[in-house]
């Protein structure tokens, strides 16, 4: 905890910041308290409905494929996902889209079309609950405690972008911010459950989009729409490619992230995203409060529909901030410039551009609405994993299932108050998202290649899934550090000397899979599988998939799979 | 006890009408009064048809998802029928 507690961070917490953009009026204030008042009414008047452990873990397992749906893609909107994106393509142009087309549309379909049965029919609680009964306690562990310790950090980088737009907005004191909406965060989720987070996560989606869609809507009016942007662009930033998704990445030396087309695709497309849709609990969660199986497979495909859209709040803001707002400089520069704005605080800097007085305040809202739906994912995550894989399994296996919901509540509020305390790390990162980039290739590559080689591959044994996950992880934070003491290191570990931060995570991420596969495969064909009759319900092959009923087509998961990859690579040709 | 049976929808429906009324109304106020902010493209007065667009839908997810109308709020809240 020592770290927390360094002079200097909590120095900067207490400097005045700099003179702020805006000053709220009355209006704006009450639209921000109507929507605190919402969000707790909707605790209290679910707390009636949490009294069993599967209800509060899981909502009772009774919600529609839309709300699920919704909530599995709102759950990973959260401030972070406004703000830092925005700044990201602010920085790097158009690439930053990749993270929500490549990086989540094929991944979250197919979660939907093949691991969600698995997840379903075996009636998991959780992600490391599956690695239980396919691998055994010792993985369930490695798995669970990791995910605590990555979900309680994005919790505190939730805490910090929030923070961010507070300060440069409207001037507020960054502990009073964190203090408030922490928690109210906090008292929705310990009384409700996950269906208080999830009821409020889709009210979040619908005051998210209600907030943010202004800014690209009057943006692209001054800019006199999407052509007139890009001249813009080509003008502020001469002989920089910001506008094409594809067409730079045939060298690591010609594009504004110093990536090659093989990181985007491979490390990006296929390990992390595949790992963060198919394998992060605060995600896959939502999807397991499904009321029946062919809801859980619709719900990832109703959030990629989504997900697809997103970049026209998150993206397009940060392309017409490099049209109107061609001087916002990185956070590192920018600290030391008085007057200077960065890239992280472009998405405030454009509302407050283009928003007065009820328009400012809902925008606001929106960024705190985000903020709390990602932190909530964060803490009902981190409350079932805490309790189901490590306190149940660890230390108390035979208390009485109110004794758990106890504990469920009381999780809640430790994880807030823990994540509260993970904030004062993360301010010392330039950039944020470069960090969440980090923490997925420490834990989430590993668990994707252990996870999905329990399911496809009846041959994986239980110790060839632990030695596999703890060799991937390993390797991927020795990665890190050997690059962090060493830059030189980073033209084998990313294969360029011009590889960027982005880049060298989409390699690091690819190394701790590879390694992770390559062990489990090793140790597993040299250990005793398991029998079929155990398998069953888990793994490909050694399952009896249940029938479903058939279904007009418009209600057929198979369709809107194939609608929204339609869409998927038309967007990527228009935008190549 | 009241039971739980209000639908999502229908907290979005309140949480859009109220914002709607409040942001529609200061639309109305900013343009009748000539209190124009000091921000980029005011004339086109944002908040009087963005707020009217929310009131719109606000009452439309209100009146859809009543509380009474047991056909809906069930369903859509997630729930069981009870």
């Amino acid at each position: 905890m020592t770290m927390l507690l360094r002079p200097q961070i909590l120095a900067a917490l207490f400097v005045s910041p700099s003179p702020h953009l805006a000053h709220l009026a009355p209006l704006d204030f009450g639209i921000i308290a109507v929507y605190f008042v919402m969000v707790i009414y909707i605790g209290f008047y679910l707390k009636q409905r949490n009294n069993t452990s599967e209800e509060f873990f899981l909502a009772g397992r009774e919600m529609t494929a839309w709300i699920a749906g919704l909530s599995f893609i709102s759950a990973n909107m959260g401030s972070l996902e406004l703000m830092g994106w925005a700044a990201s393509s602010y920085q790097y142009g158009i690439l930053a889209a990749h993270w929500f087309w490549i990086g989540a549309i094929p991944a979250m379909l197919f979660l939907g079309l093949v691991m969600m049965p698995f997840y379903y029919v075996s009636k998991t609680h959780s992600v490391p609950g599956y690695l239980k009964l396919r691998y055994g306690e010792s993985s369930r562990l490695l798995a669970a405690i990791s995910f605590a310790i990555m979900t309680v950090l994005m919790s505190g980088i939730n805490m910090y972008a929030m923070a961010l737009v507070m300060k440069v907005v409207l001037g507020w004191n960054i502990n009073f911010s964190i203090w408030v909406s922490s928690i109210t965060v906090a008292l929705y989720v310990a009384l409700g459950g996950l269906r208080s987070a999830i009821f409020n996560e889709v009210l979040q989606f619908v005051l998210i989009w209600a907030g943010a869609l202004l800014i690209p809507i009057l943006g692209l009016i001054e800019t006199h729409g999407w052509a007139g942007m890009r001249v813009r662009i080509q003008h502020n930033f001469p002989g920089q490619d910001l506008t094409h998704m594809w067409h730079g990445l045939g060298s690591f030396s010609s594009n504004p992230m110093g990536v090659h087309w093989t990181g985007i695709v491979f490390g990006l497309g296929f390990v992390i995203a595949f790992g963060y849709w198919t394998t992060d609990f605060l995600v896959v969660q939502r999807v397991l409060s499904a009321q029946n199986l062919r809801a859980a497979q619709m719900a990832p495909i109703i959030g990629a529909g989504f997900k697809m859209l997103v970049p026209i709040i998150v993206i397009l803001p940060g392309l017409l901030g490099l049209a109107v707002l061609p001087h916002l400089l990185p956070e590192s520069v920018a600290a030391h410039v008085p007057g200077a704005y960065s890239y992280n605080e472009v998405l405030p800097l454009m509302l407050v551009r283009y928003c007065g007085p009820g328009l400012l305040g809902l925008g606001i809202t929106a960024l705190i609405a985000g903020f709390m739906s990602g932190m909530a994912g964060n803490v009902s995550a981190f409350s079932a994993v805490w309790t189901y894989d490590i306190y149940q399994a660890q230390i108390n296996k035979r208390a009485a299932d109110s004794h758990y919901v106890a504990v469920g509540r009381w999780s809640t509020i430790l994880g807030v108050l823990v994540s509260i305390g993970a904030a004062y790390l993360v301010m010392q990162f330039a950039s944020i998202m470069d960090y969440v980039q980090a923490l997925f290739s420490f834990f989430i590559a590993p668990l994707f290649g252990t996870v999905i080689l329990g399911m496809l591959w009846k041959r994986a044994t239980s110790a060839g899934g632990f030695w596999g996950l703890l060799a991937g992880t390993v390797t991927s934070v020795s990665l890190y550090l050997w690059v962090h003491f060493n830059p030189a290191a980073l033209a084998d570990v990313a294969f360029s000397v011009h590889a960027k931060t982005m880049a060298e995570n989409l390699y690091r991420a690819l190394w701790a899979w590879i390694v992770c596969v390559t062990v489990t495969v090793a140790v597993s064909l040299f250990t005793t599988p398991k029998t079929d009759a155990e398998l069953n319900g888990l793994v490909y092959g050694a399952t009896v998939l249940l029938q479903q009923e058939t279904v007009p087509i418009y209600k057929n998961h198979w369709f809107w799979a194939a609608i929204v990859i339609t869409g998927f690579f038309i967007l990527n040709i228009i935008f190549w | 006890m009241h039971r739980a049976n209000i639908s999502i929808w229908f907290f979005n429906g309140v949480l859009l009408t109220i914002y709607g009324l409040m942001i529609g109304g200061y639309g109305v106020y900013e343009l009748i009064g000539g209190h124009t902010p000091p921000v980029v493209l005011a004339y086109l007065h944002a908040p009087l048809w963005w707020g009217g667009g929310m009131l719109a839908l606000g009452l439309l997810y209100c009146f859809k998802f009543a509380p009474g109308k047991d056909d809906h709020a069930p369903r859509n809240a997630g729930g069981r029928k009870r």
